[in-house]
């Protein structure tokens, strides 16, 4: 046995300190590549695929990586492993188009919605989260869930920072009227 | 509706991604507009439910190891298409090595050796780094300059280089700053110059001019920013100090003191010609 890890060793010898760089600086984000590569595919086998796909890329291109942020340059490759699945297999959900009309509600009912946001399970937001176009949903993921700055956003989507702030903008009033829908659904189904 | 402009604006001002005038300009609409301010909360609340809740999806497990075990075998091609390739020479007991790709399992073993310590460390320190999102960058800027004012009051932290010669200091700044700071003396209007240093705000390093009025010390706070129009002077006070903040030429200005508010807005207005 300890002859076996002696050999593999001398034999990994000429990438071990590229590997010891990847372990350190990529592998710790895991959970963020599987995080963004599920919400953005919406089911967990595909995501497995996609993050297991990207991480080989991304041990590929390892000597692309010239320091900065280990997690947006991984998260990048994530995101576009993603994306190219998607135009692969599901090119409906890229055309998506998203109504502009904002339909925010009368201004006279907002102490009721800021209960109902106040009281909203998590269930019902990942449903709302994920019928969100994707573009908007990543915009979302990386900014609530990740706490990344619109910088990083920006170079992950490869968008003007502009407009991870519209996206924002749009995706979160998008997530409300969704929100305020569901809650009316329960409710019907309450009574039935 | 005036709010249209500023509903975009706010997400920017929500996400603490705006610039310290455009951050105070939005506060000050908050002030008067009841709309934007519910909006606001609104958004805190939505923002609320998204970090209390269960959203964020973690690798299920045997991910980890079927990615280590992908990347061993690239590995491992990789080191036998090297080895190949340099016609390097084994002993005949590595045969076995160099004829096939190594067995992923011997190198995952490996992997997963190192992995583990870095992982568990990774993991404690991603554990105990708490998630500060809950102030905007506007306030902090704020926050940071006036803390950062108090702290250059404490014994020997005022000055880096003290001259009230303003050709001393502003060759100091050279090679320690990626801009040339504009420096001023005013000693015959009654605000001599007495130093400078370097200082570190708004996550960036920044010059900071000391001047004297009385018994008061005024700190000038000096950084260029990219998109440049030029800001009138705005007043903002906090915790019992005096600030200016304008933007001239591509550089943000900011006067901090416990200055009465007449006398610093006359010591900014000659900064300023």
């Amino acid at each position: 046995m300890a002859e076996a890890m002696d050999t593999a060793r001398e034999a990994g010898r000429p990438d071990s300190q590229a590997g010891a760089r990847f372990e350190q600086l990529v592998m710790p984000h895991l959970d963020a590549a599987y995080n963004l590569a599920r919400w953005l595919v919406r089911n967990q086998h595909d995501a497995e695929d996609i993050v297991q796909e990207a991480y080989l890329r991304a041990f590929r291109f390892f000597g692309g990586y010239h320091g900065g942020d280990a997690r947006a340059w991984l998260l990048k490759i994530v995101r576009n492993t993603s994306y190219t699945f998607l135009e692969k297999r599901r090119p409906g959900e890229l055309a998506e188009e998203f109504d502009e009309k904002i339909h925010v509600p009368e201004r006279d009912t907002t102490d009721v919605e800021t209960a109902l946001v106040q009281s909203v399970e998590t269930r019902m937001l990942q449903d709302a989260l994920a019928e969100l176009p994707v573009n908007f949903r990543e915009a979302l993921v990386l900014r609530e869930l990740e706490g990344m700055s619109y910088k990083e956003i920006a170079e992950i989507m490869d968008v003007p920072m502009g407009t991870v702030m519209s996206s924002l903008a749009r995706g979160r009033a998008k997530l409300r009227e969704l929100l305020l829908q569901g809650r009316g659904k329960e409710g019907l189904r309450g009574l039935r | 509706m005036v709010c249209d402009d500023n509903a975009r604006w706010l997400h920017g001002y929500l996400d603490g991604e705006l610039d310290l005038v455009r951050s105070l300009e939005i506060e000050e609409h908050l002030k008067t507009c009841p709309e934007c301010s519910q909006e606001l909360r609104r958004h805190q609340t939505l923002r609320k439910a998204f970090r209390s809740s269960a959203l964020y999806e973690r690798a299920p497990r045997g991910l980890e190891a079927r990615i280590r075990a992908s990347l061993a075998n690239e590995a491992g091609g990789v080191e036998a298409a090297t080895a190949d390739a340099g016609g390097e020479v084994r002993p005949p007991t590595d045969a076995k090595v160099v004829s096939m790709p190594i067995s992923p399992r011997r190198v995952a073993l490996n992997w997963i050796a190192i992995a583990a310590a870095v992982l568990l460390a990774a993991f404690i320190g991603w554990r105990l780094i708490p998630r500060s999102d809950n102030y905007t960058r506007g306030e902090l800027t704020a926050q940071e300059i006036v803390a950062s004012h108090i702290r250059s009051l404490q014994p020997g932290h005022l000055m880096d280089v003290q001259s009230t010669d303003q050709h001393t200091v502003k060759p100091w700044f050279n090679g320690r700053l990626d801009f040339a700071p504009n420096v001023k003396d005013f000693a015959e209007q009654g605000y001599p110059l007495v130093g400078g240093r370097l200082d570190y705000v708004t996550s960036r390093s920044v010059a900071a001019l000391v001047y004297q009025r009385r018994q008061h010390l005024i700190n000038l706070y000096e950084w260029p920013e990219e998109s440049s129009s030029d800001q009138a002077v705005r007043a903002v006070s906090l915790q019992g100090y005096n600030m200016l903040i304008w933007r001239r030429g591509g550089i943000y200005y900011c006067a901090v003191s416990d200055l009465n508010p007449s006398e610093l807005r006359e010591f900014s207005q000659m900064m300023q010609q």
